[in-house]
């Protein structure tokens, strides 16, 4: 059995750029706080979601928390994916408010989009910064690693032997159907 | 001795510890010859899994040489080859009668903790969280062995290393897995993850003579080597899992559908469940994701089981319990009662029937332990299974 061993080292950390970016959203984060917890009132207004001014400034405190983790945390890997989940909370906020009467659906419309290219960027920063994605890598063949003794068409059931025990047994009446075999009288298979 | 301990989140090192002693009458020492890094580690060492302390030993497939017993053991002396099981064992409460070894009720030293998070207390593991008892693992070259009357397999000399190391965890979790399916020979069997644990799923089920086996992964090499063990393959990177199931089965779903991921299953664009469990795991709204156990949930064919041998650690999300209920599944899942299985499988290998050493990649001393988490971890260099050689 071949062992295949040799050292290439590959980068899967953050890269330069999905850092960049992550500082980005950071400030980002910051701003739009900023301007949820100050400006709610003015927000709302403009929205047509008057009522929720304390809604928009817990949602601004959750960005100015999540702006100062990305910006102060020698990780931002998991404030990054906070934003995403932030985002989602925002598009499920403004979701709702399209379907309500009195919002002003053209201009929630217009925040919906906004928030959802952030988060598609979010998203972006996140997966690149969790290395998650794949790298072009050298392929490794297995195909002749089987551990059967023989082609696996010619071991398929070789452990029929074994019987299942009882507690991990389906019961009769969720076994396929068999034809009856004798007249008259249905089996389940086995 | 040398030991690989856990120091937090992608942080393991190779140390210096005190050498294990005799605790109690019930245990014994090994020499460790061999052990191995499994997915369940990998949970650990992305810290998905809580109740891990700083200083903890990794590990928990290991085989090795007994060097001493507690002054109760009667059915171990010193020089015996020994495996050890991944769950700790008395041999003797209800549910080890019953042979659900990983439930024992006595092994688990933090029994009100783990009653705590789960209702009621499971088995102690070796080299696993704090919830299951905080024993110290076998990524070492001795290990204190508790309850060694009865947690061991006693495993013949002239048999390689390589051969028998797996019997400790991955066989027989992955042999656990179809068996929990109860596969007919009509059977269209499916396994998310081509993993070391989904390797030997497939071979399992295969044995057991399923009509039909489907690995499901992305990296290459894994799926190459799931097609060495006879199954088709899909790439779910590339085509739909769903819809290729649905052509494979003539649109009825596979009968029998088994979990290999666990809890760290992908994230990618194409699966935006996956981003939103990642996203809610990081502000810890949701401690797992789940994503397969919603696929195989709505796949499965009506009357189908379920079968996770995955591990998954606490609270899951928009798990799509309509269609459970509704198509009447079965689901079986839990960490593997290894005891249960290992003298047969034991026979299987002794007789040929299966060599599980096809999985292994890599071999290296335990010093070298804490790079290849990360090679095993990142699926870098053609790494599937990694075998460490401490002494
Ligand atoms: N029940 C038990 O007693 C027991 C014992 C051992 C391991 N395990 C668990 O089994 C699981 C697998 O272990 P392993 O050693 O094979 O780990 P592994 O990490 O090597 O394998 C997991 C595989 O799943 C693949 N995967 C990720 N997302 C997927 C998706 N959406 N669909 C299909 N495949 C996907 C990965 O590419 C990888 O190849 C882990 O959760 C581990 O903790 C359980
Ligand atoms: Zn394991
Ligand atoms: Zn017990």
């Amino acid at each position: 059995m071949a062992h295949h061993r040799h050292t290439r080292s590959r980068q899967t950390r953050p890269s330069g750029s999905a850092e960049t970016l992550a500082q980005g959203l950071g400030w980002f984060s910051l701003a739009l706080g900023a301007a949820e917890l100050f400006g709610a009132r003015s927000m709302a207004r403009w929205l047509g979601m008057e009522g929720n001014e304390r809604l928009i400034r817990a949602y601004g405190a959750r960005e100015i928390a999540t702006g100062i983790g990305i910006l102060t945390q020698r990780d931002p890997t998991p404030w990054i994916w906070g934003r995403v989940a932030g985002d989602a909370l925002d598009l499920a906020t403004l979701g709702n408010a399209l379907r309500d009467r009195h919002s002003h659906h053209d201009r929630v419309a217009v925040a919906f989009g906004a928030v959802a290219g952030v988060t598609v960027l979010d998203v972006v920063c996140a997966n690149a910064l969790t290395g998650q994605e794949p790298q072009p890598r050298r392929y490794f063949d297995y195909s002749d690693r089987s551990g059967l003794p023989r082609p696996p068409q010619q071991m398929r059931g070789a452990a029929r032997d074994f019987e299942v025990p009882r507690d991990m047994r389906i019961p009769d009446a969720m076994r396929p159907y068999k034809e009856p075999q004798r007249p008259g009288r249905p089996q389940p298979s086995m | 001795m040398k030991a690989l301990r856990w120091h937090g989140k992608e942080d393991i090192r190779c140390e210096s510890v005190p050498d294990p002693q005799i605790e109690d009458p019930r245990d014994a020492i090994i020499k460790v010859t061999s052990c191995a890094i499994c997915g369940s580690d990998l949970h650990l060492y992305d810290h998905f899994m809580p109740g891990m302390q700083k200083g903890d030993i990794m590990g928990h497939e290991t085989m090795g040489e007994v060097v001493e017993t507690g002054s109760s053991i009667k059915n171990l002396k010193v020089g015996d080859r020994v495996v050890i099981p991944f769950t700790i064992i008395c041999g003797e409460c209800e549910q080890c009668r019953r042979g659900n070894f990983s439930v024992c009720e006595r092994t688990n030293r933090n029994a009100n903790l783990a009653a705590k998070a789960f209702g009621h207390t499971t088995a102690g593991l070796f080299g696993y969280t704090h919830l299951t008892g905080g024993y110290p693992g076998g990524q070492a070259e001795y290990l204190r062995v508790p309850y060694a009357d009865a947690t061991h397999i006693k495993v013949p000399k002239g048999i390689p290393d390589e051969k028998l190391l797996f019997l400790s965890d991955i066989f027989p979790t992955g042999w656990q897995a179809a068996v929990q399916c109860d596969i007919e020979p009509t059977d269209t069997v499916a396994i998310w993850g081509a993993g070391p644990v989904g390797q030997m799923a497939i071979r399992s089920a295969l044995l057991l003579g399923a009509k039909q086996v489907i690995a499901i992964d992305y990296v290459p090499e894994r799926l190459s080597m799931a097609q060495a063990g006879g199954a088709t393959t899909i790439n779910f990177k590339e085509e739909s899992v769903i819809e290729r199931l649905n052509e494979l089965t003539k649109g009825k779903g596979p009968e029998k559908c088994i979990d290999a991921v666990g809890l760290e299953a992908h994230v990618s664009m194409k699966h935006p469940d996956t981003v939103l469990d990642r996203a809610k795991q990081a502000v810890m709204l949701e401690s797992d994701r789940p994503h397969v156990l919603r696929e195989m949930m709505y796949v499965c064919r009506p009357a189908g089981v379920l079968s996770v041998p995955g591990v998954y650690g606490g609270l899951l999300d928009k798990i799509p319990f309509g269609a459970m209920m509704n198509k009447g599944l079965t689901i079986r899942t839990g960490q593997t009662h290894v005891n249960r299985w290992t003298d047969d499988l034991l026979r299987r290998i002794e007789e040929g029937q299966i060599d599980p050493s096809f999985v292994i990649t890599h071999t290296v001393g335990l010093e070298e332990g804490p790079e290849m988490y990360k090679k095993f971890r990142d699926k870098q260099d053609g790494c599937i299974k990694v075998v460490l050689k401490p002494n």
